[in-house]
């Protein structure tokens, strides 16, 4: 296996819990330096199972996984030296303050004394709870103690960082800021991400290149343009304001691409160019002289992709796994 | 020991202290009850020291020694509970992935338990002090009280510990702490054991380590300096925080499986 000292290599990782499914069963992939990767799938599918393995807090059953290029399991010390990590649910202590918080972290880390001040004072500042920072952090927003979150995990300057699920529960604003921040990161400082995450817009958003877990197997990876584009084309359904002008619209849209189910009202094609296709069609339309009530693009998303692959849309795949128990099992299991 | 080491066991006891003190609902009850049962004993049984052979003529003087002992109690409560939320939030694990060790973890963890005891033993001993308890071997015995009042208190504080890491359970260490009182009305708390009429429960309370802890600071109060007392009381309390510890740092390894 080759040795990135700064990435991430994974070969046949595999996690099995006593009375309990295979949490993650044989996963491989690699994560290049300065990357940041997106691990999607829904709840239970083996994402925070992979990152306890990774961080070092839960031993692989078999199978090997090299972080910063150290064994994750000879050289447990070394690997968590070169990470930081903010796992799932901001671990935070309510009676304790912002400014506290980087107090511990920094002396735990053994940043030496005249250090530790400033580094948290620069951290604080860098994520936006300067103001905050002297209170307790259990009347913390959602979003700040995500934030301060991610400032604990930097506090060393780690060249790796996992977020498992750093956006749950947030709103657009914090999430946005959230993803503004991890990008500069990776962008400006060089920092490989591991990102996992049941939000396809933020995997689409955020991810160099995304993996998709489900029931503990990587079912698909690549940039977020390759998996849609193994989907297929985008497509165009165009529903006529006269139904009579239904077979005019058809003829016209055919021009572009191939016939693609539709709605009953409506005629839908897929597009042999991509999306920029779609200001040609409507020239088209308008040449004819043919009225649309209702014009739509469709590109495939990542929620395709997982619906491609598994046979399931990610939005419910989650909530079906809860109800099978599947959530249930991951989560015991990691806290076992 | 390592200087980073100390300086982790430093800042991990800081925020253990710095965190009991700043939840009243830990403190304030390890200070009232105790209290609260002494002044309801004191005023209700003093008739007791009328029994012929009982070792003093104030019962408060005799039962200011189960305050110290209930005090222990809470240590169980508190250290145990604030672990268990620190397991059950992840804050274990982010600590899990600093450089910092378990023997350092444990001993900054404790810091907060000692505190509070530092802190409930003076209250005790001022309230006593007030009331009009007499102190049969003076001040050093003060201090030895408060120094088995600090033994008692790390023992305690490590078996909460110890629940707290088996069971991860804020909920499971609160349900500990009933159990233990049993211990504590099963003891001499109330009485001499050799004026203790009903046989099953003379025969308990001298098999009770509890009694023997409370019996040292008791013989501080009542006697003054007695040797086998003392050697008893500190040998027990010893004991409880060796095995406490031992027990607590072999949950630690299991629940903190880093590699």
């Amino acid at each position: 296996m080759m040795t990135q000292p700064e990435g991430i290599e994974v070969e046949r990782l595999v996690r099995e819990f006593r009375k309990g499914p295979r949490a993650v069963d044989g996963i491989d992939l690699e994560v290049a330096p300065g990357e940041i990767y997106g691990f999607l799938g829904p709840n239970g599918a083996g994402k925070s199972t992979t990152v306890h393995m990774l961080t070092t807090l839960l031993p692989p059953t078999s199978g090997t996984a090299r972080v910063a290029g150290f064994d994750v399991v000879r050289d447990g010390p070394q690997v968590r030296m070169r990470i930081g990590a903010a796992l799932q649910e901001a671990a935070l202590d309510p009676f304790l303050t912002g400014r506290e918080h980087m107090r511990l972290q920094t002396a735990m880390h053994g940043l030496p004394k005249a250090e530790r001040v400033a580094r948290g004072a620069e951290l604080l500042a860098r994520v936006g709870l300067t103001e905050a920072a002297d209170r307790r952090v259990g009347g913390y927003s959602g979003g700040m103690k995500r934030r301060l979150d991610l400032a604990l995990a930097l506090v060393h300057g780690p060249r790796i960082l996992f977020l498992d699920e750093p956006t749950t529960g947030l709103d657009v604003q914090s999430r946005t800021a959230l993803w503004d921040e991890v990008a500069r990161l990776a962008r400006d400082d060089g920092v490989t991400v591991f990102l996992t995450t049941q939000y396809l817009e933020e995997a689409d958003a955020l991810a160099d290149r995304v993996g998709i877990i489900d029931h503990g197997h990587l079912v698909a990876e690549g940039t977020p343009a390759q998996l849609k584009a193994q989907i297929g084309q985008p497509t165009v359904e165009a529903i006529p304001r006269d139904p009579a002008d239904r077979d005019a619209v058809a003829q016209v849209l055919e021009r572009f691409g191939e016939r693609a189910g539709a709605s009953p009202k409506g005629v839908s094609v897929r597009l042999r160019g991509d999306e920029s296709d779609l200001a040609d069609v409507v020239r088209a339309l308008d040449a004819e002289g043919i009225s649309v009530e209702h014009l739509q693009l469709h590109a495939p998303s990542l929620d395709d992709v997982f619906l491609a692959k598994t046979g399931r849309s990610l939005e419910g795949a989650g909530a079906d796994e809860e109800e099978a128990g599947g959530d249930a099992g991951e989560t015991e299991a990691v806290a076992a | 020991m390592s200087r980073s080491t100390l300086t982790q066991i430093g800042h991990v006891a800081r925020r253990s202290v710095v965190r009991t003190m700043r939840q009243p609902a830990q403190v304030v009850p390890a200070l009232i009850f105790p209290l609260f049962l002494l002044a309801v004993n004191s005023a209700g049984l003093q008739k007791a020291t009328d029994l012929p052979g009982f070792p003093t003529n104030s019962y408060l003087t005799f039962a200011l020694a189960i305050p110290f002992m209930q005090g222990a109690l809470f240590s169980i409560m508190n250290a145990g509970t604030d672990l268990a939320r620190d397991v059950e939030t992840g804050f274990l694990n982010r600590l899990a992935l600093t450089p910092l060790g378990g023997a350092a973890l444990l001993t900054g963890l404790l810091a907060g338990a000692l505190a509070l005891g530092l802190v409930q033993a003076t209250v005790y001993l001022l309230v006593g002090l007030i009331a009009g308890a007499s102190f049969a071997a003076g001040f050093g015995g003060v201090l030895v009280i408060v120094a088995l009042s600090m033994v008692m208190a790390l023992g305690f504080g490590a078996l909460g510990l110890f629940v707290a890491l088996r069971t991860g359970s804020g909920e499971a260490v609160q349900s500990m702490f009933p159990v233990f009182f049993v211990f504590l009305f099963l003891s001499s708390m109330s009485l001499p054991r050799n004026l203790i009429q009903t046989d099953w429960f003379r025969e308990i309370a001298t098999y009770n380590p509890v009694s023997y802890l409370i019996e040292a600071i008791r013989s501080l109060l009542v006697k003054g300096w007695d040797g086998e007392a003392l050697g008893l009381g500190f040998g027990i309390a010893a004991m409880i925080a060796v095995v406490a510890m031992v027990a607590a740092s072999a949950s630690l390894k299991t629940r903190m499986v880093r590699t």
